[in-house]
């Protein structure tokens, strides 16, 4: 697939929160190549989910520019990116909505776009479900499904629109370690059937390099790639590859930069508590 | 619990709910509640006859003259003039409590949803309501002609308010995320009002109905009181300036069953309008 390039160039974001200005992003640049895993690590609130609400048009940017596709998302003269259905976002806690069935969540992106008709976007979000071993729960609502079918659940949901990119943000974070590694498992199938550009932000690094061609380790506020690393273990990947040598060997190569972000970011937090 | 057994409906699922509710020492509390609350009555009054309690009607004066197809003050579930004043009452409290909603879902979801709307009518708003409903009265006689309109009037304030405002913070409840993850999902302004904020707002806008049919009561009563002929406020009123005192006991506990009567009404029309809340809460109490 050749669709869903990003390019982060040399992006700036200033907080105001009151008059204090506060420097979320600095100077950060990035390309993400289509149909590539692009693993985001970082402490919590380091900045990396500025970056994301920035590329899903939730936030504006101070500087720099933001490009799918060589065209401009946001840049100079345009601060804000407009929502769409080419950067679907799955959220941290979940955004089903729980007023709605599984099958009405899955069918509502191309209903409200108009791309299809109810019955035809139905009969897609059965077909896609069904794909994704998810057949079975169409008629209940999210509150009546484990935290782990919901986010598989959103994740298919997105995908009903044909994006260009998923932006996932920490999406597997409340769940379990066991859960987790069966949703890798889950999204990993999904990702060989629909190749879309994938930005994952994470705080887990094992779960970064088994996920990601490439991850990006981010400083710690203000947010820049410190190191950006090649997973050089080929895809299809299964659990198996945990325990391989050459995980290690990246698991250790990358695991320092990472803990001395966190470090980092420990310390700036003790510094605004006092 | 056994996860492949079919749910109940219907009747089958209304007599498991009996047994379950039987089994339970739910009833029998109940039970021993109301026996106690009767008993102290009787005793106060007919038995003890303690201070302040000497001059009222005892429960067993309540319920013959409730139950008497002769009854010595003129009201009993025997007369037709006692559904005269439950039906002017109910009334009134129907068109009130209709107006109200009508106009107090709109209202309340514009509040919470744009922002600008909100700047210009919120301050009034909030300046207005709370003033008490009785300070209304005399502007509503003057307001309104007849006798009818002033008190439905103020029965359609007091819930108008209540509807509104717990609309409006039923809009502003709903979780940012779900008006993004609608954005990322391609929904126009429109369909974001008609699938996020009209359903996000529901449970605070039926939490609100319940609220609003209790404060439509008591204005309704009040209003009753002051203005107004028949009605169950009415009726007490003018059974007190007659000392028809059993009267007025019938009257309070008429109220009661009518007023609970309206609320389950409410709540039921609620469960039926968000399964997906009544299904959520039956499961997290499951857990």
């Amino acid at each position: 697939m050749s669709a869903g390039a990003i390019r982060i160039e040399d992006v700036v974001k200033v907080y105001d929160p009151g008059g204090a200005s506060i420097l979320a992003v600095d100077h950060c640049t990035l390309d993400i190549a289509a149909g590539e895993i692009c693993m985001i690590v970082g402490p919590s609130g380091c900045g990396k989910t500025t970056l994301l609400n920035a590329i899903a048009g939730f936030h504006s940017i101070t500087s720099g520019a933001i490009y799918l596709d060589g065209e401009m998302l946001c840049g100079p003269g345009k601060p804000q990116a407009a929502p769409g259905p080419d950067r679907v976002v799955v959220f941290q806690n979940g955004a089903l909505f729980p007023w709605k069935t599984i099958l009405e969540n899955v069918a509502f992106g191309p209903i409200m776009q108009g791309r299809l008709s109810r019955k035809d976007a139905e009969d897609k979000a059965r077909h896609m479900m069904a794909d994704a071993g998810l057949s079975g729960t169409e008629a209940n609502y999210p509150g009546e499904l484990s935290s782990g079918v919901r986010r598989r659940v959103e994740i298919v949901r997105a995908l009903m629109n044909d994006p260009k990119v998923l932006l996932l943000d920490e999406p597997y974070r409340a769940l379990d370690s066991l859960t987790k590694s069966v949703m890798h498992e889950a999204l990993l199938e999904i990702y060989y059937k629909n190749r879309v550009t994938i930005f994952f932000i994470t705080h887990d690094l094992e779960e970064a390099l088994f996920l990601g061609q490439r991850v990006a380790i981010m400083t710690t506020r203000p947010c820049r790639p410190k190191k950006i690393l090649d997973v050089d273990i080929p895809h299809p990947r299964n659990y198996s590859i945990l325990t391989a040598p050459r995980f290690r060997e990246l698991m250790e190569e990358t695991v320092d930069a990472v803990h001395e972000e966190a470090l980092k970011a420990f310390a700036a937090g003790e510094k605004e508590g006092a | 619990m056994v996860a492949t057994q079919q749910p109940l409906e219907g009747v089958s699922l209304a007599m498991f709910q009996l047994a379950q509710w039987l089994r339970s020492p739910r009833p029998y509390l109940m039970f021993i509640g109301f026996a106690l609350f009767l008993g102290f009555w009787y005793m106060a009054v007919d038995v003890w006859k303690l201070p302040r309690f000497a001059q009222l009607p005892g429960p067993d004066a309540v319920i013959k003259e409730w139950f008497s197809r002769n009854p010595s003050f003129g009201i009993s579930l025997f007369t037709p003039d006692y559904y005269l004043d439950i039906w002017a009452s109910v009334r009134r409290i129907a068109i009130g409590f209709v107006l109200a909603t009508a106009l107090g879902i709109p209202l309340g979801l514009f509040l919470g949803w744009s922002k600008t709307f909100r700047e210009y009518v919120f301050p009034v708003f909030e300046l207005l309501r709370p003033i008490p409903i009785l300070a209304w009265v005399p502007l509503a006689i003057v307001m309104f002609k007849g006798l009818e309109t002033p008190v439905i009037f103020l029965t359609f304030l007091a819930s108008f308010y209540a509807t509104a405002l717990n609309t409006m913070l039923g809009v502003e409840s709903i979780d940012e995320t779900y008006f993004r993850a609608a954005q990322c999902l391609g929904a126009k302004r429109s369909q974001v009002f008609l699938h996020i904020v009209v359903p996000g707002a529901m449970p605070f806008i039926f939490t609100g109905l319940q609220i609003s049919m209790g404060v439509a009561w008591f204005s309704l009563v009040a209003a009753e009181m002051v203005s107004g002929r028949y009605g169950l406020g009415y009726l007490i009123m003018n059974s007190y300036t007659d000392v028809k005192y059993p009267t007025i006991v019938i009257g309070m506990i008429t109220l009661g069953l009518v007023g609970y009567a309206t609320s389950t009404l409410v709540r039921w029309f609620g469960n039926r309008m968000m399964q997906w809340r009544v299904r959520e809460l039956a499961l997290s109490e499951a857990a």
